[in-house]
């Protein structure tokens, strides 16, 4: 065990992201709230040209909140996988002048946009998220919803699961491991597929006992419902500055979306 | 060389961490009971999880049943034939009742399933624990889950048993049912344990783990011989 308590665990509110950047100075409620706004005024846009330049944007917050790029453009690219098929799809399913056929069936010009649309949108919505929101720590964006006034339970429930996503993974590792011990290989029959089933089963049945456990423990700690979280969050003038840059470009878009 | 399983130079540090093993020599003869001592995260689990592949050392040879040992595909015929009992029981058990749980190990050797019930039924039979066969394992006593994993280890016939802190948890009764079996065995054995007196029972061979080496000792020698 000494490897676990000597090798310098990262603390729980490290997110290995860097420091002093840009978008690290700002609150993270400004953060969340802007990157909603940005959400939302994305999605009501339509033309393509606008659309590019709210990408262009969502990249340069990537940029300036310092995410290391090729792995922040693969996880972009693993929502994309989520997607892909709607937009495969649309060309044939939307009406419109015909662009060529596939197997007797037309795909559009109308449907072609549309998807480039959503694909744009999608993109621009998400690397904001990272840049904005996925660059803070796990705790520190539960305070952040509270004070937001986001549901007590909901935040709860995050933060239960920024700390025990960990002991769930180590607890899968080990049985997997003991399964290995046991001359365990994975193909494809039925004893495999068996096995795995008992495997996230038991891995249910003991996530409840813990969770009944770990909720005896708090109750015998005087817990009756609602837990104290400290924050630091504080709003300065960077906020401020920030806020109303975004409004002003967020504008900008919605005005040259107006003119086209 | 009839020596079952042998380790030379073998060296191993888990990421980010300091070395935990620093040129461990051993080896197990056929028939013999070596009981592995030492202080808490010295690296007697980590030798045992090295012995069957789970962790790879940075440097050094292991041999086992006769032939040298490296990669995945050469481990996979040790761990069929090594029987590891984990150190918390609550890793190994992970099937919904104790038959289909000792059934899963016999499977994983090509038997069908009726041929692995039948052993199930046999090694349930021989270490007394028939009315365990239906029961739900999570539901088992602390003592009652550790006889079911060594039941389950036993039901691929394993020629050497590799057990790591069996008596963790246990109570007088259950520990001297465990010691009973164990000296019923056959095969031979790796204890890993820090229950002196459990290892003077059972052990034919002791050695300590101290420094990162083993060191031999004589089991009644109380004085703590560390020559790292």
């Amino acid at each position: 065990m000494s490897h676990v308590l000597s090798a310098g665990r990262r603390a729980l509110t490290d997110t290995g992201e860097a420091r002093g950047t840009l978008i690290d100075g700002i609150d993270v409620r400004t953060r969340i709230v802007v990157a909603v706004a940005f959400a939302i005024v994305m999605v009501s846009l339509q033309d393509l040209a606008v659309l590019t330049t709210g990408l262009l944007a969502a990249f340069f917050l990537m940029l300036s909140a310092r995410l290391p790029v090729a792995r922040t453009l693969k996880r972009m690219a693993m929502m994309d996988s989520f997607i892909i098929f709607l937009i495969a799809m649309l060309p044939f399913t939307v009406p419109g002048d015909a662009m060529f056929t596939v197997f007797g069936f037309p795909a559009s010009w109308q449907g072609l946009r549309q998807a480039a649309e959503i694909a744009l949108t999608a993109n621009a919505v998400i690397l904001a998220l990272m840049a904005l929101v996925g660059s803070t720590e796990p705790v520190t964006l539960g305070h952040a919803l509270r004070r937001l006034m986001v549901p007590e339970k909901l935040i709860y429930l995050l933060m239960f699961t920024v700390r025990y996503v960990d002991v769930l993974q180590q607890e899968y590792q080990r049985l997997r491991m003991a399964m290995k011990a046991r001359g365990f290989r994975p193909s494809n029959n039925r004893h495999t597929y068996r096995s795995v089933g008992y495997l996230v089963g038991m891995m249910l049945v003991r996530a409840i006992e813990r969770s009944e456990r770990i909720l005896g423990a708090m109750k015998c700690r005087g817990f009756t419902g609602r837990m104290p979280l400290f924050d630091t969050l504080a709003f300065t003038y960077r906020d401020a500055v920030f806020a109303t840059g975004v409004t002003v470009f967020l504008a900008c878009l919605i005005g040259a979306q107006a003119i086209r | 060389m009839s020596e079952l399983i042998a380790l030379s130079d073998i060296h191993f540090a888990y990421p980010s961490g300091p070395p935990v093993l620093k040129g461990v020599d051993m080896c197990l003869m056929p028939g013999e009971r070596l009981c592995i001592g030492g202080h808490n995260g010295a690296g007697k689990s980590t030798l045992l999880h090295i012995i069957v592949g789970l962790l790879r050392p940075s440097r050094g040879r292991i041999t086992a049943f006769g032939a040298p040992r490296r990669e995945e595909k050469d481990f996979h015929e040790v761990r069929c034939r090594a029987g590891f009992v984990f150190q918390d029981p609550d890793d190994q058990l992970f099937c919904p009742t104790v038959a289909e749980d000792i059934a899963f190990g016999p499977l994983n050797l090509g038997k069908s399933r009726d041929e692995a019930m039948a052993i199930v039924d046999e090694v349930l039979e021989r270490l007394d624990l028939v009315s365990f066969r239906d029961r739900i394992t999570h539901k088992l006593s602390g003592g009652e889950k550790r006889l079911v994993t060594l039941a389950a280890v036993l039901a691929m016939e394993p020629e050497v048993l590799l057990l790591d802190e069996p008596t963790n948890a246990l109570d007088v009764d259950n520990k001297a049912r465990l010691k009973e079996i164990l000296l019923s065995l056959p095969q031979a054995m790796i204890l890993v344990s820090h229950d002196h007196r459990f290892r003077g029972d059972v052990s034919t061979r002791t050695v300590v783990m101290s420094h990162g080496r083993l060191v031999e000792r004589d089991m009644h020698c109380t004085a703590t011989d560390e020559t790292g």
